[in-house]
């Protein structure tokens, strides 16, 4: 989230599409609620079904799974071809003004640059043309058709609202009442926001959905504003930590980018990394980046990280390519992996195409499971009848399972969608001899250490390098863990020497040299002490830092994350001493764009933050700009980009700078409307699609239903079935259809039904309603069958199928997160 | 530290001797169920099997989102839900948390027979007192909101209590604490009716002509009412519509009793249990088709 | 609402005898009114975080007893913490009913091994299971850990272990997940992901 919960009070329309938030998120969902009560928002919720976040709204409009882009594109139509942009804020805080190169092209399906064999863009077409100084050429009468406003007004004009409703199956008239709703905040004193989650991402052009309505927002000119912003409800408690801790392997901690194969040594992967000012004056913090990379390497490896030896570069594996789960599967279904360590995670019943998943644990040669409960994944080795149909004595992986500790058996902190870290104190201790999941590691390390010491091995440096510096090796303190996380000096750090000043003439008078005997410059941290923030990690290896976004949120004032202030001082839900925000504390992204050009509020009523004529602080938030850069500088308020401006023209996407609409890789209609004569661009022509993959794909013809799956309020993906609470609110495994489809396949209400896509089959009773309407797609009915996910063979609700048994297993072009929320079954009774 | 005790109540089921009436300064309560905030999380459910300790079975999917199914011995609220198109082709999910209403004139209370099981407090709340309970189910006759369910385990009539233990300390019920929407308020009854008008006149003005307070008169009132977006069609989500207490305990309170008082004899007094215990419990279905 | 024969009947006959039971001299006096005890009045709370959802709602979890010596402490309830500016105080049915997860039936408490083949779960003690592990590790690193390619000529040092993947829980804390991906990067793997993804 680019603001927070408690912010969503703040605003005057709140679009929850690609998600279901008042079911996924109730407690999150009761700002929503808040804003429409006390402020007389508008709640519209665009969904295949009517869910109960529908059922609380203003305004409902049905949509075929797997075609947002085409919605939203139409909706950024409507905004260009009517005026209803916020200009002024569009100048500023985008790249709307800047010129694409002359050789970006977009025709029938693809933009400029497409491999059709490899599947993939050359992108040296796409981009700004960047001039002599360097620095990108603008065009601030928006008019010449290269600049990037023009270019978005040619490619979005094509979604008309005709064309939308035919893609999308909105009765036309729907969409155009939504579109005016849109852009109504267009308005200074107007802000929306989005409320979006798995329902956007699991596509195999989710990034670009999200994309697409960040485009909207900036049109709107609501991003960095109280109310407004691209609020993304994320999934577990500490989704957003584990994000930031970067468990995943093309980054490092903080979201710095991971090392590969092409970054020979140091100097190389840093001159890639590191920012440059893309226009005068940007902020272009990513220039930071050795700073945070070099104390990063300092807290893993200490005294081993040396100048000498480029601060233990080499140490840190290159990446040779993907390794996100839906590759790592591949791989060890190939097998090319032998061990698996699966901690807190039950992929069986949480990754696509259950099958292969199956198949490819079965190859593996030792599998570790560390979890509180019993998972499905711990046991695909055996056999649950028609649930799993395994034949355990052909299995020959070995399965570990650890019992580990659950959040109340612990201490530490989580970080929340809105990026509050917290801190938890313990209840009880864990059950049996089940451990923390730090004392697990710990433990194993140690064993690991003690074997490489003793009989070496290879590469064993490393191994014995890695700082530990913990009380007890095998029990390290979720108190230690957070204040290496967080940082400190390890050496005395001298603040830097002061600016010259400039004369009258603009030219700098030179700083005088201090007197003899004058008391030397205080360091800003003293050696060993907690650094207050990430503004003075260093790149010369006097400090350390595990996350350097995390920095300062236990700073030498203590553990800022355990902080229980809940004042609220301006009343606009910030919070300020309430844990740790990060990063620097901060509530709202890109907050300086809640000011106009001159430092003043767009809307004086939602005051943020303002320049005072020194400063930008003293606001309701930490602002998000250096304090004491005038307004007349025109430094953009987006200042982890090069242009200091967010960008409505992405070259860092892998399908195209423009979100273009394909349709799903299983698709009901089986043609894209926006390029009826490419059969290479019905679906995401850059998404990857493994061998065996694609022809496990289903036809129109055999399955001719749209599918989706879900989860439900009652239950959280596959943990509650455990919980006696939640299986009597919601005991069994269901799916669910329309009324119209029910008595075309002779299906009542409680029935038994199989569904069946090209991987697999799952049975379950039958809710018939009339919350799921068959659409009318391009004069073609397409009706839905929903899915929720919760259940398994394991559980003390009703053992189910595992819904992902039935999805495809493909990805986003970006993000490679599977494409569970649009694919294609048949139903019939059971 | 029982903190409500018998000078707090203020009625007693099948009592002649006077109860107390000395705590006059007490505050009514009453909890406010504002569907049009209600996304039927189930949150209410799951707070009140939690606080009161019980646990239903798991039972299976019929095919709709309610479970489970209908109110039990061991689940005091659950949520109903009701699609509808008050206007045709404008689908409404009409969300309704089921449970005891807690009524000023409580019928369950006036129909029950045995002394003292079922007790109205000072405050608003209508407790049942299981010591004293002999399944009769003359409670479940006499609920106008069919409310009260008998054990098929112990015999005994269970529902809703307010969270009575919560409210004698000053807490809220459990279902209103964890309520994530605000749905569910919890107040002196002047407050929640304060609201409850307050918040009719915002869905007005969002556009529900017919929207409403519900607090039936019939029963003396409410101290569980519901922001209803129809009040004018309660009967959309299975509720009455001018809800009373049944005639047969008006008539059995009137005219009834005196005579069979009169004529009652010891032996009969075993025959009666037993009918009394199996009769309404079976009876159900054939109520249902009078209705 | 018509009132038949046969609900008159009921009507009469129950009445009947709980009111005459009065009438013929038992007393209500035994009967109580007094409320359930409230169950939290003593125990210990703790302030703590629901872990599903990403709202991470505030929770207090109340505990058995007042953490004396002589006392094996376990959780009587849980309810949303209403200091909290998220939640205030509100829990939906997955945070009310967390209780029953922690306590689930389905908790595993001891380290367990199933063998190659084997339909079985065996308990083992968590050295064994710790020392059998760290030796699978050791010998896949060993055997497979690349330390360097070779590119247009040139060796290029890599080392990375990709023959050993490693998902690391969303569900754990920031100081379990910051060690497990420290672990797991000192050990040179690449082949890492987490729920993030999906």
């Amino acid at each position: 989230m680019t603001n927070s919960w408690t912010d969503i009070k703040n605003t005057d329309l709140v679009l929850v599409m690609g998600g279901n938030a008042a079911e996924a998120h109730p407690c999150g969902f009761k700002w929503v609620v808040e804003a429409q009560q006390q402020r007389k928002a508008k709640l519209i919720v665009v969904d295949p079904r009517f869910t109960r976040s529908a059922a609380v709204a203003d305004v409902y409009a049905p949509i075929r799974v797997g075609t947002d882009i085409a919605f939203l594109s139409g909706v950024i139509n409507h905004l260009l071809s009517t005026g209803k942009v916020h200009l002024d804020y569009v100048k500023m805080n985008t790249d709307a003004t800047f010129l694409t190169k002359p050789d970006f092209k977009f025709d029938n399906g693809f933009f400029s640059g497409y491999n059709v064999d490899k599947r993939s863009y050359d992108k040296s077409t796409w981009g700004y043309q960047v001039g002599e100084d360097g620095f990108v050429k603008v065009d601030d009468s928006l008019q010449d058709p290269l600049c990037v406003f023009q270019q978005m007004k040619k490619h979005y004009a094509r979604y008309t609202p005709e064309l939308v409703s035919q893609i999308t199956g909105t009765p036309k008239d729907q969409f155009v009442k939504i579109c005016e709703m849109l852009a109504a905040t267009s308005a200074r004193d107007k802000v929306m926001t989005i409320c979006y989650a798995l329902g956007w991402t699991q596509h195999s052009v989710g990034s670009q959905n999200i994309r697409t309505m960040a485009m909207i927002q900036l049109l709107l000119g609501n991003m960095g504003r109280p109310g407004g912003g691209i609020n993304a409800l994320r999934g577990h408690a500490n989704v957003q930590g584990i994000t930031d801790m970067c468990a995943y392997s093309e980054v490092m901690s903080g979201y710095l980018s991971a090392p590969t194969d092409a970054d020979v040594d140091r100097e190389t992967f840093l001159k890639v990394r590191t920012g440059k000012p893309l226009r005068p004056n940007q902020m272009a913090f990513t220039q930071n980046f050795p700073k945070w990379h070099t104390s990063l390497m300092k807290a893993y490896y200490g005294n081993a990280a040396t100048k000498e030896n480029d601060f233990a570069y080499d140490w840190f594996p290159k990446r040779d390519g993907a390794y996100d789960i839906l590759a790592i599967f591949e791989r060890m279904h190939q097998g090319k992996v032998n061990g698996f360590v699966v901690q807190g995670f039950n992929p069986l019943a949480a990754v696509p195409n259950k099958k292969k998943l199956s198949a490819a644990l079965a190859k593996l040669k030792y599998l570790v499971i560390m979890d509180p409960l019993e998972t499905e994944t711990s046991e695909f080795w055996k056999n649950y009848g028609a649930l799993n149909d395994v034949d355990a004595s052909k299995i020959q992986t070995e399965v570990f399972r650890f019992p580990t500790a659950c959040f109340a058996e612990d201490s530490g902190t989580f970080t929340n969608s809105s990026r509050v870290i917290s801190w938890k104190e313990k209840a009880v201790d864990p059950p049996g001899e089940a451990k923390t999941d730090v004392e697990i590691m710990a433990r194993l390390f140690q064993k690991l250490r003690g074997m490489y010491a003793k009989d070496g091995g290879t590469l064993p440096e490393p191994v014995a390098a890695l700082t530990w510096p913990y009380i007890n090796a095998n029990l390290p303190q979720n108190s230690e863990l957070l204040r290496e996380i967080s940082g400190k000096a390890l050496a005395d750090l001298m603040p830097p020497p002061p600016a010259p000043k400039l004369d009258a003439k603009g030219k700098p008078i030179p700083v005088p040299t201090p007197a003899p005997g004058a008391a030397p410059p205080a360091p800003l941290v003293k050696a060993g002490e907690q650094v207050p923030g990430f503004a003075v990690l260093r790149d010369d290896g006097t400090t350390a830092c595990g996350n350097w976004i995390y920095a300062g949120c236990w700073s030498q004032a203590g553990n800022l994350t355990a902080r229980r202030d809940n004042s609220d001082p301006t009343g606009l839900g910030v919070f300020p001493n309430w844990g740790f925000s990060w990063p620097a504390n901060r509530r709202i992204l890109y907050n300086r764009a809640s000011a106009d050009k001159d430092g003043k509020p767009w809307d004086p009523s939602r005051k943020y933050l303002a320049w005072n004529g020194s400063s930008w602080a003293g606001g309701a938030d930490i602002p998000d700009m250096r304090p004491d850069a005038a307004p007349e500088q025109g430094v953009g308020a987006f200042i982890m980009n090069p242009e200091g401006v967010a960008r409505l023209h992405a070259i860092g996407m892998n399908e195209g700078p423009f979100p273009e609409h394909y349709e799903p890789f299983e698709t009901p209609v089986g043609v894209n409307l926006m390029c009826p004569n490419n059969p290479k661009a019905v679906s995401n022509p850059a998404a990857r699609v493994y061998k065996g993959d694609m022809e496990a794909f289903g036809k129109a013809a055999e399955f001719p239903y749209a599918a989706t799956t879900y989860r439900l309020t009652e239950h959280f993906h596959y943990w509650t079935k455990h919980a006696r609470s939640n299986a009597i609110t919601q005991p069994q495994a269901f799916v669910e259809i329309g009324e119209e489809l029910a008595r075309e396949k002779g299906i009542k209400m409680g029935d038994r039904v199989k569904v069946r896509s090209n991987r697999g089959e799952v049975v379950a009773a039958c809710v018939v309603t009339k919350r799921m309407k068959a659409l009318d797609v391009n004069g073609k009915k397409v009706h839905h069958v929903g899915i929720p996910i919760h259940w398994g063979f394991k559980g003390v609700a009703q053992n189910g199928y595992v819904a992902n048994a039935l999805t495809p297993y493909v990805g986003d072009a970006n993000s490679q997160t599977p494409e569970f929320k649009a694919f294609l079954v048949n139903i019939e009774k059971a | 530290m029982a903190s409500l005790q018998s000078q707090d109540v203020v009625a007693r089921s099948a009592t002649t001797t006077a109860t107390p009436q000395a705590r006059s300064a007490v505050p009514q309560v009453a909890k406010l169920i504002d569907e049009s905030k209600c996304i039927g999380c189930k949150a209410c459910q799951v707070a009140c099997m939690n606080w009161n300790d019980l646990r239903d079975d798991v039972g299976n999917n019929v095919g709709v989102y309610d479970n489970p199914a209908d109110l039990t011995a061991n689940s005091w609220t659950v949520m109903k839900f009701y699609e509808v198109e008050p206007k045709q082709g404008n689908l409404e999910w009409l969300i309704r948390k089921d449970g005891c209403m807690h009524c000023e004139d409580p019928g369950c209370l006036k129909a029950c027979p045995s002394p003292g099981a079922i007790v109205k407090r000072a405050n608003g709340i209508v407790d049942f007192m299981s010591e004293n309970c002999i399944g009769c189910g003359y409670c479940v006759k006499g609920c106008p909101f069919d409310v009260p369910r008998i054990s098929a385990k112990d015999n005994k009539a269970y529902k809703c209590t307010l969270c009575s233990d919560r409210v004698a300390v000053g807490l809220e019920p459990a279902c209103v604490k964890t309520c994530p929407t605000g749905a569910i308020g919890f107040g002196t009854k002047d407050d929640m009716v304060a609201y409850g008008e307050k918040r009719v006149g915002e869905l007005k003005e969002r556009g529900f002509q017919n929207a409403g307070l519900y607090n039936p008169q019939g029963v003396g009132g409410t101290h569980v009412m519901y922001v209803m977006k129809h009040a004018d069609q309660p009967e959309l989500e299975g509720l009455p519509k001018d809800p009373t207490i049944s005639p047969m305990v008006s008539v059995w309170k009137g005219i009834a009793k005196p005579l069979a008082v009169a004529g009652m004899i010891g032996a009969v007094v075993a025959g009666f249990f037993h009918y009394m215990k199996v009769g309404p419990v079976e009876e159900k279905n054939d109520e249902k088709e009078n209705a | 609402m018509q009132m038949n024969r046969r609900d008159f009947l009921r009507a009469s006959g129950a009445g009947l005898v709980g009111s005459s039971l009065v009438a013929l001299g038992f007393s209500p006096t035994a009967a109580h009114a007094e409320t359930r005890n409230f169950k939290l009045a003593r125990t210990t709370e703790a302030r703590s975080i629901c872990p599903y959802c990403s709202v991470s709602c505030g929770v207090v979890i109340y505990t058995l007893g007042d953490k004396a010596k002589n006392v094996k402490s376990s959780i009587v309830h849980i309810e949303g913490d209403p200091d909290h500016p998220v939640n205030r105080g509100t829990l939906c049915p997955k945070g009310a009913g967390v209780m029953d997860m922690i306590q689930s039936p389905n908790r595993v408490k001891r380290p367990q091994v199933r063998e190659p083949g084997s339909n079985e779960w065996k308990t083992i003690s968590w050295d064994d299971a710790l020392n059998r592990v760290a030796k699978h590790m050791k010998a896949d690193r060993d055997a497979n850990l690349i330390k360097t390619i070779e590119k247009d000529g040139k060796s290029i040092t890599v080392n990375r272990w990709n023959t050993s993947a490693f998902l690391i829980s969303s569900a754990s804390s920031n100081e379990a997940g910051y060690l497990s991906v420290k672990v797991a990067r000192g050990l040179g793997m690449v082949a890492l992901d987490t729920q993030a993804r999906i």
